[in-house]
Order: C-alpha cells, then sequence, then structure tokens
C-alpha cells in the first residue's frame, strides 16, 4: 500500500455521511442537529439539511453526539532498550478508536545526544506507515546544549511540533538540573512552545531506590515505595515556580496523586498558567497493586510517576477534573509484555515503565465522572477533547462539532455497560490494569476522518490513513494571557545618584560571588568585567556607564507593593 | 585572667538576689510569685519565701517576669570578601542584653574547604573574649564531602553542636544539590541534629541575577527582584519534601515571605516535622524600602532572603507566629556599615547580606502581636525564648522560670514606648548608619535585665561586662524534634517470577538511576546485596526469602489499602 499524496488527500473523498436525530454535545452547550459530512469535514448542522441524494445515513435517536477523543499523551511503538512497546501505531491507534479517540499525540523519545530532528522523522514516519487516527506528536527534549536549541527552533517553525517535554526525574540520563530547565523554558516561552515536564524529584528518587534496594525490597512494591507522592508534588511545584519565573506556560504530564493536583490547583488560584493532566490509570485505578502477589500483575502497574497506593485519588483526580483545576486527559498509553517487563524481576528500578489506557480513557471518565454526577457532558467533552485541541493549537479543527471541523465524531451511547478484560481488549498487552473493572458508557459509532471505523460493534480501522496534523507555536489557550503580562512585567532601575562614600575595602578570592556559573550559564559574562573593570575607590561618578531608564516608564515594583501581573494574589 | 575557670564558675557567685511581687510567666501560665536567686540559678520560686538576710531585692511591683529571650539566630563574626560585622560578640549581645534577650545562637560560617572544626574553635574562642550573656552556636556546612561527616561527628559528640545549617542557594559556594542535602539529612539524623536549612532556590536566583544586571539593574532593587518569594516558598517546599523522605526533623531559618509560611503551615498540617523561623525584619518591615532613592538605605535592607515588598506579610507572620504555625523568632543579626554595604555599589550581587535586629527582637513581637491582641503572653515567652530551648534542647534550664533554671530573667514592661532610632541603639558605634527600623514606634520593653542571676540592665543603664557570656553546649536528639521521629521499614513475600524473561540488549541504554560517584562520594553503595540476589536467583523457584536480611515483627509500612506512613498523617 502505498501512502503518496495522503497527506493531502482524504482517502475515500466520496464518502458522504448524515447522522440524523442526535444530541450534539460541545464543551460550550448540547443541541439536537442533524451533521452533513463530506469529503472527511463537517460541512453542514442544523435541521431539515438539504444534502445531496443517495448519503448513507446513521439514525442517531436522540443519542449524543460529541467530538471524537483526543488522547493527549501515548507512547506507541516506543523503543526500550533494544525492543518496542507491544502495541506499534496500528494496534495503538486501533485500541484508540474502539475507545472512542480518534486522534493521539505521541511522545517522540530521542535518546541522549541523539538529534531531536532525525528522531522525530523516524516517529513521522513509523505513525505515518501504521496509524488509523490523525496523530500529531510532542518531542521530549532529553538533553539540552545549543544544537538542541537549534532543532527544537526548527520544529517549532518547520515542523508542526508545539509542545515539548521535559524530565525532573530519571538522573544522569533524561534528567535536567533547575538551570536548563529554566533556559528551555526561557527558549520556549519566546517560541510560543508549551513545556511540559515529567515531574518528580529525580535525585531523592535515586536515593531512595539505593535504599530500598538495601533493604532487600526488589519488587514492584520497591518501585511505589521509592516514588513517593510527595516527590511528586516537589517537583510540580519546582516546576511551577520555574514557569512562573520565565513566564511560560507549563503542561504537567500524568498527575497521578491528590498532593500533586492539589499543588496545580492551588497554582491556578494564584494566576499561573498551568495545566494538568491525569492519565486512566490514575482516574480509574490505585496503587495498592504493587503489593500483588502475583509479580506480573504487580508488574504491569509500573509507571512513573507511579499510581498513588491511595485509594481514594482516582475520586479526588476526577473532582479535580470536574472543577476545572485540571484540564486534559491522556493515557500515557506505553504497553510491555510480561517478559519485557520480566527485565526488572530481581531489580524493581529496570521493570519497563508503562500503563494501557487508551482504549478505555473516555468510558472511564464516563463512569467515575459523569455517570457519579461530578461532570456534566459538556465538561467531558471539554477533558476528553476540546482543552486538549486548544492547547495544542488545534482547535476548533478539532474538538468540536462545527461546519469546517474534522469530521471525528462518536455517537456516544451513556447507558452501555462492558466489563474491561485483557481478553478482549484491542491492546497487545497481556495485562489490562483494569480488568474486571464494570464501566458504564461506551462509543456506538465511531466516525473518524469522515468514515466510518467503528459501528455494531466491529471495527474497520485501515492502517496507514492517520494524518500528521501540525500544530502552530502560541496557541491563545495557554498563549494570551502570557503575551499580556509580557507586556506589563517590565522590570526597571531605580534612578538614584551613585553612591560616592567610603567603600570597605574587600578582596574577591574567598569566598566567590554568587553569580552563576560559567559552566552552567555560557551566555552573558561580560557584565561582570564591565563593574570591575569601572570599580574606582575615588569614586567619581560615572554615569555613562549606568544605563540611565528612559523617563515616563513606571516603575513595576513601587514601595507600596509589587504590581507583578504574574502573581494575581 | 577572666580566661581558664570562667567556664565553669558563673561569674560572680556570691549574687544574691530575691524579685518580689511579680507575675511570673512561663510558656504555660503565669502566676504571682517571689523568685530567689543564688549563684546564677534560681533556687526558689513561691510566695512568702525564706531566703538568707542581707538580700538585694527587686520590686516587681505585680509586672511580668518572663524568661530572658533566646536569639536562635545571630551572625556576629560572618565574614564577607575578608570584612567582618561591625557587631562582633561585644557589640552585639550587648544589644541584645538591651532588648531583653539573655542568650544568642551565633552560626559559625566556615567558608567552602575550611575545616569546620577550626572555625568553631575560633568563633568560639572570640565569643567566650567578648560575649556579654551565655551563648551558644550553629555550624553552617559549607559544602558536603567525607571529612565533614568526620568534623561533625566530633562537633555533636565532644563538642556540645546539635544544629547545623545547609544552603539551598549561593550557587556554586554554599549550595548542596538535592542528593547532597538527602545525605546530609541523613547523617545529621543519625547524629540527632537538627537540620537548618538556607531555602532559596540557588540555580534561579543565579539566571535572575545575570537576567536583571543584563537588563541594566544594578541597585538594590535587583535584590528582591531576582529572588521572588516564590523561589523562597519554593524551596521550602523541597526542604520539606526531603525532611520527610528522610524522616528528619528540619528548621527553616529566616521565614521571610507569606508564601514560604504558608508552605510551613501545610505541611504541618500534615504532620511534618518542621519549624519555622521569621525574624524581627520581616516581623517588622517590608521590602518596600529596596526602593528607596537613598542607596546606602536601600542597601540596609539587603538580606536574604529579602525582605517581602509585600507590605501585609509581617502581619500575616505574626498571625502564624500566635497560632504556633512558626514557633521562634530570630534576629539574624549581622550588621555592616554603609561603605561596606557599598561593595556592592555598581552591583547589587555584591552587597553584603544582613540587617539588624537582635535588640529590637523582643518589643516588635510585643507590639505588632501581644499588643494588637493576637497571642497571649505565654505565647509570646513560648516564641521568644521557650520554643527555642526545647528545639535546641536546652530546656528547662533555659527558656523557663522554674527552681533549677539559669537566672536569666527579665522584668518586662508592657506599656513602655520608645521609638527606634540609629541614633539611640546600643549596637552601633559608627556614625550616620542605618538601622532599618527608623523611626517605628514599638510598646513594650524591658525594665531589667537579669543575666546568669546578675543585673546588667536596669532603668535604660547597661552594666554588660565583656567576657561573661559562657559557651552552653547542648545534647543530640532534643526530644522537641525527635520524639515523634520513627522509624519505618519493608517489603512483600511472593513466589519467585519463573515466566519467560525478554533478552535484554547487552549495553543496557538505561542506567539505573543510582547516585552519582560525582554528587555523592558517600554512597549506599550496595553492590553485595545486589550480588546476592544475582546469585541466588534460580528458576527451579528456591526459597529466595532465606537470604534476604528480614527481620521479623516488622510491620509493612505501605500495605494494599493505603499506606500508613507515621510522617505523614494527612
Amino acid at each position: 500500500m502505498s501512502y503518496q499524496g495522503k497527506k493531502n488527500i482524504p482517502k475515500i473523498t466520496s464518502d458522504r455521511l448524515l447522522i440524523k436525530g442526535g444530541r450534539i454535545v460541545n464543551d460550550d452547550q448540547s443541541f439536537h442537529a442533524d451533521i452533513y459530512m463530506e469529503d472527511g469535514l463537517i460541512k453542514q448542522i442544523g435541521d431539515n439539511l438539504i444534502v445531496p441524494g443517495g448519503v448513507k445515513t446513521i439514525e442517531a435517536n436522540g443519542k449524543m453526539v460529541i467530538p471524537g477523543g483526543i488522547d493527549i499523551h501515548t507512547h506507541f511503538q516506543m523503543p526500550y532498550r533494544g525492543t518496542t512497546t507491544v502495541d506499534d501505531f496500528a494496534q495503538g491507534s486501533k485500541a484508540a478508536l474502539a475507545g472512542g479517540t480518534t486522534m493521539i499525540v505521541d511522545h517522540v523519545m530521542p535518546e541522549p545526544g541523539a538529534s531531536l530532528i532525525e528522531a522525530h522523522d523516524q516517529w513521522r514516519q513509523w505513525a505515518d506507515e501504521k496509524a488509523c487516527c490523525d496523530y500529531s506528536l510532542h518531542v521530549d527534549i532529553t538533553h539540552w546544549n545549543d544544537s538542541v536549541k537549534q532543532e527544537v527552533d526548527n520544529l517549532i517553525k518547520e515542523k508542526g511540533v508545539n509542545s515539548f517535554q521535559v524530565y525532573m526525574a530519571y538522573k544522569d540520563y533524561y534528567q535536567m538540573s533547575n538551570s536548563e530547565l529554566y533556559e528551555v523554558f526561557t527558549f520556549l516561552a519566546e517560541r510560543g512552545g508549551i513545556a511540559q515536564v515529567h515531574a518528580e524529584n529525580g535525585e531523592i528518587i535515586a536515593e531512595e531506590q539505593a535504599r530500598m534496594l538495601q533493604m532487600g525490597i526488589t519488587g514492584p512494591e520497591g518501585h511505589v515505595l521509592s516514588r513517593p507522592e510527595e516527590l511528586e508534588a516537589e517537583a510540580v511545584f519546582r516546576a511551577i515556580t520555574i514557569a512562573s519565573q520565565t513566564n511560560c506556560p507549563l503542561y504537567v504530564t500524568r498527575v497521578m496523586s491528590k498532593s500533586a493536583a492539589d499543588i496545580i490547583s492551588q497554582a491556578r488560584k494564584k494566576g499561573n498558567v498551568v495545566f494538568g493532566e491525569p492519565i486512566t490509570a490514575s482516574l480509574g485505578t490505585d496503587g495498592t497493586h504493587y503489593w500483588s502477589k502475583n509479580w506480573a500483575k504487580a508488574a504491569s502497574f509500573v509507571t512513573s510517576p507511579p499510581l498513588s497506593p491511595d485509594p481514594t485519588t482516582p475520586d479526588y483526580l476526577n473532582t479535580l477534573l470536574s472543577s476545572g483545576d485540571l484540564s486534559v486527559t491522556g493515557s500515557a498509553h506505553c504497553t510491555f509484555s510480561v517478559a519485557q517487563k520480566a527485565i526488572g524481576k530481581d531489580d524493581f528500578t529496570q521493570i519497563p515503565e508503562g500503563v494501557n489506557g487508551v482504549e478505555e480513557r473516555m468510558a472511564l471518565i464516563w463512569d467515575k465522572a459523569v455517570t457519579t454526577g461530578k461532570m456534566d457532558e459538556n465538561m467531558f467533552v471539554a477533558v476528553t477533547s476540546t482543552n486538549a485541541a486548544k492547547i495544542l493549537n488545534l482547535y476548533p479543527r478539532k474538538g468540536r462539532i462545527a461546519v469546517g471541523s474534522d469530521a471525528d465524531l462518536v455517537i456516544w451511547d451513556t447507558d452501555a455497560i462492558r466489563t474491561i478484560t485483557a481478553k478482549t481488549h484491542n491492546s497487545a498487552a497481556e495485562y489490562n490494569i483494569f480488568e474486571g473493572v464494570e464501566l458504564r458508557g461506551a462509543p456506538l459509532v465511531v466516525i473518524c476522518q469522515g468514515k466510518i471505523v467503528l459501528e455494531d460493534g466491529n471495527l474497520h480501522a485501515t492502517s496507514g490513513v492517520g494524518r500528521f496534523i501540525p500544530c502552530s507555536p502560541f496557541p491563545d489557550f495557554a498563549y494570551k494571557r502570557i503575551k499580556a503580562r509580557k507586556q506589563l512585567a517590565v522590570l526597571r532601575a531605580v534612578p538614584r545618584g551613585m553612591y560616592d562614600g567610603p567603600v570597605s575595602e574587600f578582596s574577591m578570592s574567598r569566598g566567590g560571588t554568587p553569580s552563576a556559573s560559567a559552566r552552567t550559564s555560557p551566555t552573558k559574562q561580560p557584565v561582570r568585567n564591565l563593574h570591575q573593570s569601572g570599580f574606582s575607590l575615588a569614586g567619581p561618578p560615572t554615569p555613562d556607564d549606568i544605563p540611565i531608564r528612559p523617563a515616563g516608564r513606571r516603575i513595576v515594583v513601587p514601595p507600596g507593593g509589587r504590581s507583578n501581573i504574574t502573581s494575581l494574589s | 585572667n577572666m580566661s581558664g575557670s570562667k567556664n565553669s564558675i558563673p561569674h560572680l557567685t556570691s549574687e544574691r538576689l530575691l524579685i518580689k511581687g511579680g507575675r511570673v510567666v512561663n510558656d504555660d501560665q503565669s502566676f504571682y510569685a517571689d523568685v530567689y536567686i543564688e549563684d546564677g540559678l534560681i533556687k526558689q520560686v513561691g510566695e512568702n519565701l525564706v531566703v538568707p538576710g542581707g538580700v538585694k531585692v527587686i520590686e516587681a511591683n505585680g509586672r511580668m517576669v518572663i524568661p530572658g529571650g533566646i536569639d536562635v539566630n545571630t551572625c556576629l563574626m560572618k565574614s564577607y570578601l575578608g570584612t567582618q560585622p561591625v557587631d562582633d560578640f561585644f557589640q552585639g549581645t550587648k544589644a541584645a542584653l538591651a532588648g531583653g534577650t539573655t542568650m544568642i545562637i551565633d552560626h559559625v560560617a566556615p567558608q567552602p574547604g575550611d575545616s569546620l572544626l577550626e572555625a568553631f574553635e575560633r568563633w568560639q574562642e572570640a565569643a567566650d573574649k567578648k560575649a556579654c550573656c551565655d551563648y551558644s552556636l550553629h555550624v553552617d556546612i559549607p559544602q558536603w564531602n567525607e571529612n565533614v561527616k568526620d568534623e561533625l561527628e566530633l562537633l555533636v559528640q565532644d563538642k556540645g553542636i546539635n544544629s547545623f545549617q545547609v544552603y539551598m542557594a549561593y550557587k556554586d559556594v554554599y549550595q548542596m544539590t538535592d542528593s547532597e542535602l538527602y545525605e546530609a539529612f541523613s547523617f545529621l539524623k543519625l547524629l540527632g541534629a537538627v537540620v537548618l536549612v538556607h531555602a532559596e532556590n540557588g540555580d534561579l536566583i543565579a539566571q535572575e541575577q545575570r537576567k536583571i544586571l543584563g537588563m541594566g539593574i544594578t541597585g538594590p532593587e535587583g535584590h528582591p527582584l531576582s529572588r521572588p518569594e516564590e523561589v523562597e516558598a519554593e524551596a521550602v517546599f523541597r526542604a520539606i519534601t526531603l525532611g520527610n523522605r528522610v524522616n528528619c526533623p528540619v528548621y527553616i531559618t529566616k521565614v521571610m515571605s507569606k508564601s514560604a509560611a504558608d508552605t510551613i503551615t501545610q505541611a504541618r498540617r500534615k504532620g511534618s516535622v518542621v519549624f519555622g523561623e521569621p525574624i524581627t525584619a520581616s516581623l517588622a518591615t517590608d521590602g518596600s524600602h529596596y526602593w528607596s532613592k537613598n542607596w546606602a538605605k536601600a542597601a540596609a535592607y539587603v538580606t536574604s532572603p529579602p525582605l517581602s515588598p509585600d507590605q501585609t506579610t509581617p502581619d500575616h507572620l505574626h498571625t502564624l507566629l500566635a497560632c504556633g504555625d512558626l514557633q521562634v523568632v530570630g534576629s539574624s543579626h549581622c550588621a555592616y556599615s554603609t561603605s561596606q554595604k557599598a561593595i556592592g555599589k555598581d552591583d547589587f550581587t555584591l552587597i553584603p547580606e544582613g540587617i539588624n535586629g537582635v535588640e529590637e527582637r523582643m518589643g516588635f513581637v510585643w507590639d505588632k502581636a501581644v499588643a494588637m491582641g493576637k497571642m497571649d503572653e505565654n505565647q509570646f515567652v513560648a516564641v521568644t525564648s521557650t520554643n527555642a530551648a526545647k528545639i535546641f534542647n536546652l530546656y528547662p534550664r533555659k527558656g523557663r522560670i522554674a527552681v533549677g533554671s539559669d537566672a536569666d530573667i527579665v522584668i518586662w514592661d508592657p506599656d513602655s514606648v520608645k521609638t527606634i532610632t540609629a541614633k539611640l541603639h546600643l549596637n552601633v558605634f559608627k556614625a550616620a548608619e542605618y538601622n532599618i527600623f527608623e523611626g517605628l514606634e514599638s510598646r513594650g520593653g524591658p525594665v531589667l535585665v537579669l543575666s546568669q542571676g546578675q543585673v546588667v540592665y536596669e532603668e535604660g543603664k547597661l552594666h554588660a561586662q565583656q567576657g561573661t557570656g559562657r559557651f552552653i553546649p547542648r545534647k543530640p536528639f532534643p526530644d522537641y524534634a525527635y520524639q515523634r521521629v520513627k522509624f519505618r521499614n519493608q517489603g512483600v513475600t511472593r513466589g519467585i517470577y519463573d515466566g519467560p524473561v525478554y533478552d535484554v540488549a547487552p549495553i543496557p541504554k538505561y542506567i539505573t538511576p543510582s547516585p552519582s560517584a560525582k554528587t555523592s562520594p558517600t554512597s549506599h553503595q550496595p553492590p553485595p546485596i545486589r550480588n546476592l540476589h544475582q546469585s541466588n536467583f534460580s528458576l527451579s523457584g528456591a526459597q529466595i526469602d532465606d537470604n534476604i536480611p528480614r527481620r521479623s515483627g516488622h510491620r509493612i509500612v505501605a500495605p494494599p489499602g493505603g499506606r500508613s506512613n507515621i510522617t505523614s498523617l494527612g
């Protein structure tokens, strides 16, 4: 099969569809209307549409018609130590469609030192060959230097990537120092990118892992014992601080614990631009399974940050998702076979990390949040698709049922009941972490690119039809506020007379100046020398050296309290 | 001639004193009683005491008799680029006594590479010569390595030091990485010491300083601009997380902002063993002065973490102090002259950091918390003296009026009003210097101060004597901090996995995230245990449990159904 040219022309251009008698549910409102689709796009919405003859008609019978889900976090076909995850782009996107998700956003994971662009191109090739639904890519920044900077710039400008993940964990591997994070965030804020963080304190984890192993704890319970939830909360707090300093929008991937979620909601209340992404696993199950006597079962739950052993966590996260404190949901779907997981059979630190969830995501949220009365159907659409589309700057092409939007739709059956089991799921993994869970709510019909891919329980996904959807920088949803603050938060020096009194003698040799070292901060050294050369004990004023601020500019933090707009408290 | 025996015997042992008719105020209760003092100790407390004849009697006339204040944070010898603070142990302790503080705990501040022990001895020698009141010492740890560990052990076991400060700021000088902090916390916990933390994110500060200098901001306002309060709050949060992990008490020095204080409050709600120390400056003034047009005045406020420009900060900190969320008040007194501050006249990052406050400390807590009705007199005693004595294991020798306690006593007048000015305060001997509380009115002050059973301050006159101050050694494992700190342990038993194993690529791309040699020279290298497991592995399913070092009878700390981690009660 050739996929030449498929990016411009949807596969079957003649496909015309009419959904009759449905209730359209967007994130802002619900209304009864028919939908007419042609060429993979929504062409008309309304009552009594005038459509060509011979159009295939689907009777929705008053059921909900929602925008197809967007799973903003997957790891399909991810290479890991010479092997790859068991769900490739075909298998994974099939599972996505089966669950009502019509677009996925996968993480490109370059090895530290490898080229980001090459890795990105590789992922594109894999996905173009196999994906059954549209996709976009996040690129993970696994190391930081000037050439990486160039590549990030290039990815934003040329390749349609606007979101980049950095790691605060995985010491001596992916982990970045605070200074590096500061530089990455500063750079992304200039270019209009979204900074995603894997938030866990890698240094403390390394110490705790060594301690656990020393105590003789080698099983999967060591994973969660060495990564207690406060390490997640700590890193989230720190990431928010750095993002706030650099005025960069922040996106916390995989919110797994109550305390991490609390930190995000507190920060949002103070006005920080931060988005939190709980995943299917943290919304649907908990970390008590790490103590399972069945090693393979316990290992199948291993992911980072780990699932919290606190069984009230899923309920709590669903509540914050409903209140809008958490913004989007992903699955972090990254499945390994039991044999692959068994790489870490004698040492939990070696267990490949990843859980399933791409297929279960939407039904699980419906079951845990909507049927329990926490969330309404519009919010359901917001957290499963619209908000993701807004953050990635894909809105309203994706994430909304409107004229001109892509024809990615789901007819949602609120009453269907399914029991999750590895026997029937569409993933290739032997274990399903939601095994035996009964979920209310399921897709009845799934339409992807204007084609019916799920109907009457039958999946008709076609490998290779998925298109790469480029994301442009400066998404309004994140950057409108950032831009406004940038204009306001200009710092100015206080104009004051030169100090011309006596100056104590001092020696610079001892103690050193607590300024940034050359090692971590390659920029901006001359400033120092300039000052030293201008220093004189005679003390005549040298006003030429001092950049006097233009008159008429406001002082941002005048006596009487700062007016720094980034802190609204 | 005053050296030698003075550490064992209080100075004028013959002094006998009776305080009559006062209201004794401790941290738990207030009651009317007379106090009889002999040999520098409180011998009797009660009514109608039987005392020897010829005893000097002080009439308290119903006024408050409180334990002398303890200032837990002074820096009277902390040199900066070769210059010394203008207030040394003599000037500094004189000022302390004038404000009702009868004991100070000073920070020994060695430079990276210096021996902690030598630095400690230098400090002790200087203080023994000059201090007018009893003192103790914290030792700052400027860097982490093997030698430091040996010295710490010696300091705790032989020298009577039980508190050490680590830095999360001052990148490339004092700052420690998270891994180093983890190891330092672990080690100090084993010694039973209290970990003091200077909590600011040094990496971010370095970046911000560079940015702000690059914008042409070189004056003192650059100092708070480059150290916004969330950078303080972030570090406090991280320090508490580390403390929870290591299960070690954490003491945050210099709580300067609302957000840092709130972070401490929240952690205490969750059960963390953490103490917060606001200082005179953060309780009485704010950071708006950094924008003063007078460079010398603006520079006088430079300290780290900086004073918050948010003017509601002092009031908020007093509220938390009153409700017990913050525990102790220090001053972080470290006075530099204007010409010393002028080292940084062209670059705010070079301005020596330090402010005054040892003399004003008790007065401001009274004025802003007790006189305002936030705090009662017992809590006043707790935060100015008793809690400090408890945290640092000096209680009940210090911090309480009771039989057997040291006779460090203050008669407090809640109604006296004075206006703070550099012209009057006792600790400055150079002309035209700045007091950061200049012009503020403070209600409440000492009428009479007894140190070691001697009258050192009476009716505005100071009779302090250089060199009378004794070093007070402190034992490790203070109950107040360590009683709650307990142990946790251990794993799960299960059959061995004997299914298929995926063939791993020979070159492990995933490095085990164990501590690197660079950042953690100490490390808990576990190779023997590792090899033990590997050699014991057998597909036939032999009992691996036999060789795992497991103690029977230990509870599983986090069983299915939720962890029972004792350090996190939330």
